[in-house]
């Protein structure tokens, strides 16, 4: 086998070096004594409500429909009573309904559940069960995966690329998932592929996850199955659906398309994992694993967590805070939003929840531009973003929609490594939501 | 242990690789430091006060910037370096009215006045330098002996190496092939005894003639300005910059480069020797040509961006350091050479915007 490993043309180069909560298992969170189901946990219409204040559900009941077509399930996490269905506010500033259970009689629902072959269904039938089942991109994007795994018209799929990448620094969630349940992941795998009638999968693992791979490998060759491992960088963000869309599928996506344009889909191993549940075991997806870490964090973990669960649940969990968090986030640390409040619940896009010291942050006050081009160098997408940043403070839009701005997925490459701290990634966001409004190209 | 409100409220990304301006313009300092201490040591007092008096007017202009613009950037160790980088430029026997002159016009004239860090479209401490050599000519081109040298007190104005073979030329037509070492030694060049011990001690040993000439222009027993007398100091400094990744390859390769070629290509002219044999290596470490190669010209605000600007830019100013040098008015031509090549950067710049546009505009069609 040859140690090639893909890399993304650029990025920024990470330690490669593994985290306490890397070396941590997956255990089960508590259970909430309260859970918050908030019903927009996806991308689309948030889910249609269903159940009343008094109402008593069970573990996995439906408390929400899907709304149309973009739009997915939602589950109770937890048996009990309806208390309060009021707003939340979501990670990121979003607005949702949420159902507020509190956790009341036993459970019925067989734990975990033996591996059986899925039943035979129809591509149509089993994507439409996707979608009763909530299941949903868990890479943090929450795209419902009944809408990713629906072969677009007139586009032919042909690669599946099993997103393994875990390029965010801090997580470790996907990584004890391929170490320790690499079966299901492969077996969500076969069945994605059967959907999207896609002939070849590539599973895509972080090349410092030498302990993944070998599990994955022992998997693959264990049940003959006919999957390729391709070790990729650690660079962030190598596992970028675009970056690996190029380094593992070998593909370059034009400027404005997609990775399914150029016959790619790319799911994540977590989503994989939920699949396979959702089709083999009947299992709705009201539950995931969160990794919390941070260095102000004690006992760092991945727990296995009931959608809904407070975030500060699970730090007080992890030990609670060994000293005071600089930031407290909901995500990772380059794509994760910032939060207050400790009630915030867990959505099925909580891929981790980290409090970072101050001496992880290294926040400063922003000085001037020195054209030194570091942001340029680290652009995966080939983006000049002191430029664009010029252009956006200035109001050019249409400038920079010419150099490109619609292309940044703020990924915040450019904002790590600029020496001047400039807010590049922020006023991109910026610029790219007055652009819509104005109806910029 | 609950965090207090208000925290940080902090937009993604939440990790930094740590660098900042005032760090970056801090190392270059540091890396630069080995250069003008070579300098001090050479040249003893009068450089010290050059370089006080130079780094001293360049903050006062900065604080004075400040409160014009009620907004003060000190800690950013610009203005230091700016006026570390103009006292380099000067001969440590310049009355010290000059370097306080060209630090001033450097940070209120070049830097201040088109809105500061990261505005100026020259470099600041280069316009500076040019400013002081037109203004005062002959005090910029007098030079003191090194004190290795031991020669006597009264020695005043010693000529460079460079200068020295530009003022008699007559020994080199008849020796077309010597090199620009042995035209000083007929031209009975001083050499440190250092140099001379040293190459004296390399040929009975290790069977390896080399110049007590080439020895003193690379270790920098020169006369020459303060901070650009020792190539392999700046060398060093260089590289250490270049493997934390603060500079780029591209501009110095291609300063060099070019100043190489065209060197050798031309510059045997004026010594009446012809096409292909003038003395390259010789015009890259005697003189300040090396300090704007590796230093100045690869100031970030005022080099391009694009690797073809860099070539184009580099490749410019390492011509232009000779021509204008060898066969303009001053010898010391490194400033002006770049001065020119800072005003075309946008110019280069422009040409790589239009490409990456219109490549973005064609896949978008596609």
């Amino acid at each position: 086998m040859s140690r090639r490993v893909s890399r993304p043309e650029r990025g920024i180069a990470l330690s490669e070096r593994t985290s306490p909560a890397h070396r941590s298992p997956i255990r089960n969170a508590i259970l909430p004594s309260t859970a918050t189901v908030a019903l927009s946990q996806h991308i689309g219409a948030p889910a249609e409500c269903v159940v009343r204040v008094g109402d008593r559900v069970r573990e996995g009941s439906l408390i929400g429909r899907p709304n149309g077509l973009i739009s997915s399930s939602v589950h109770s996490p937890i048996p009990g009573v309806v208390t309060s269905i009021r707003t939340v506010v979501l990670p990121g500033g979003e607005r949702s309904e949420a159902v507020v259970i509190a956790l009341e009689g036993g459970f019925d629902r067989p734990v975990g559940g033996t591996l059986r072959e899925p039943p035979e269904r129809s591509s149509e039938e089993l994507l439409s069960h996707l979608a009763r089942m909530g299941v949903v991109g868990l890479g943090g994007a929450g795209l419902p995966t009944h809408l990713k795994l629906r072969p677009p018209k007139g586009l032919a799929i042909d690669l599946l690329i099993v997103n393994g990448a875990e390029c965010e620094p801090y997580l470790s969630a996907d990584f004890r998932l391929m170490v320790e349940r690499p079966g299901r992941i492969l077996a969500g795998a076969a069945i994605a592929a059967r959907l999207l009638g896609a002939k070849a999968i590539r599973v895509a693992v972080r090349a410092s996850y030498p302990e993944a791979i070998e599990s994955m490998r022992a998997e693959i060759r264990g049940g003959g199955l006919p999957m390729e491992i391709v070790p990729v960088s650690s660079a962030y963000p190598a596992g970028d659906e675009r970056a690996l869309t190029q380094s593992v599928g070998g593909r370059r996506i034009p400027s404005g398309a997609r990775s399914a344009d150029v016959g790619v889909v790319v799911v994540s191993v977590a989503t994989l994992a939920a699949l396979h549940d959702a089709v083999a075991l009947e299992r709705p997806l009201f539950e995931r694993v969160v990794t919390v870490a941070g260095g102000a964090v004690a006992e760092p973990a991945n727990l296995k967590a009931r959608i809904g669960t407070p975030i500060g649940a699970l730090l007080e969990e992890c030990g609670g805070f060994l000293q005071r968090p600089e930031r407290i986030l909901v995500g990772g640390p380059f794509s994760g939003s910032v939060t207050f409040d400790l009630d915030t619940p867990v959505t099925k896009r909580t891929t981790a929840v980290l409090a970072l010291t101050s001496e992880e942050v290294k926040a400063a006050a922003p000085t001037p531009c020195i054209n030194c081009g570091r942001c340029e160098e680290a652009c995966p997408r080939e983006l000049v973003p002191d430029r664009l940043l010029r252009l956006v403070e200035r109001d050019r839009l249409e400038d920079a929609a010419a150099e490109g701005l619609a292309e940044c997925n703020e990924c915040g490459c450019c904002s790590y490594v600029c020496p001047a701290h400039l807010p590049l990634v922020e006023s991109f966001r910026r610029g790219k939501l007055l652009a819509r409004n104005r109806g910029v190209a | 242990m609950r965090p207090s409100f208000p925290h940080s409220l902090g937009a993604a990304p939440h990790l930094h690789e740590g660098a900042t301006t005032a760090r970056v313009m801090w190392t270059v300092a540091l890396c630069l430091a080995p250069s003008g201490l070579w300098g001090i040591w050479q040249f003893g007092l009068p450089a010290l006060l050059v370089l006080v008096t130079a780094i001293a007017a360049a903050i006062a202009a900065e604080v004075l910037v400040g409160l014009l613009r009620r907004r003060f950037s000190l800690a950013d160790g610009s203005a230091f370096l700016t006026g570390l980088f103009v006292a380099y430029t000067m001969p440590p026997s310049v009355p010290l009215g000059v370097p306080a002159a060209a630090a001033l016009f450097a940070v209120l004239v070049v830097k201040g006045s088109f809105g500061g860090l990261g505005a100026n479209w020259l470099n600041p401490s280069l316009a500076g330098t040019a400013f002081a050599l037109l203004s005062w000519t002959a005090a910029m081109g007098s030079f003191a002996a090194p004190s290795i040298w031991g020669l006597p007190g009264g020695v005043r104005a010693i000529l460079p190496p460079f200068a020295f073979l530009s003022a008699h030329p007559g020994a080199a037509p008849a020796q077309a092939s010597a090199s620009a070492e042995r035209l000083l030694t007929l031209g009975h060049y001083p050499v440190s005894p250092f140099a001379h011990g040293l190459s004296a001690w390399l040929a009975s040993h290790v069977h390896i003639g080399i110049d007590p000439h080439a020895i003193d222009l690379l270790v920098g027993f020169v006369p020459g300005a303060i901070g650009e007398l020792s190539p392999l100091l700046l060398l060093i400094g260089y590289l250490v910059l270049l493997r934390r990744r603060i500079v780029g390859a591209a501009i110095p390769a291609a300063f060099v480069g070019s100043l190489l070629l065209v060197s050798w290509v031309f510059g045997g002219l004026a010594f009446g020797r012809g096409l292909f044999h003038g003395f390259p290596l010789f015009h890259l470490i005697a003189g300040g040509a090396l300090l704007g190669a590796l230093f100045m010209a690869n100031d970030p605000v005022t080099s391009p961006r694009s690797p073809v600007g860099k070539l184009v830019f580099g490749a410019g100013a390492g011509a232009l350091t000779f021509l204008l040098g060898d066969w303009g008015s001053y010898p010391a031509a490194m400033p002006f050479a770049i001065l020119l090549m800072n005003a075309l950067v946008p110019m280069l710049d422009r040409g790589a915007r239009r490409r990456r546009i219109a490549l973005r505009a064609r896949e978008a069609l596609r």
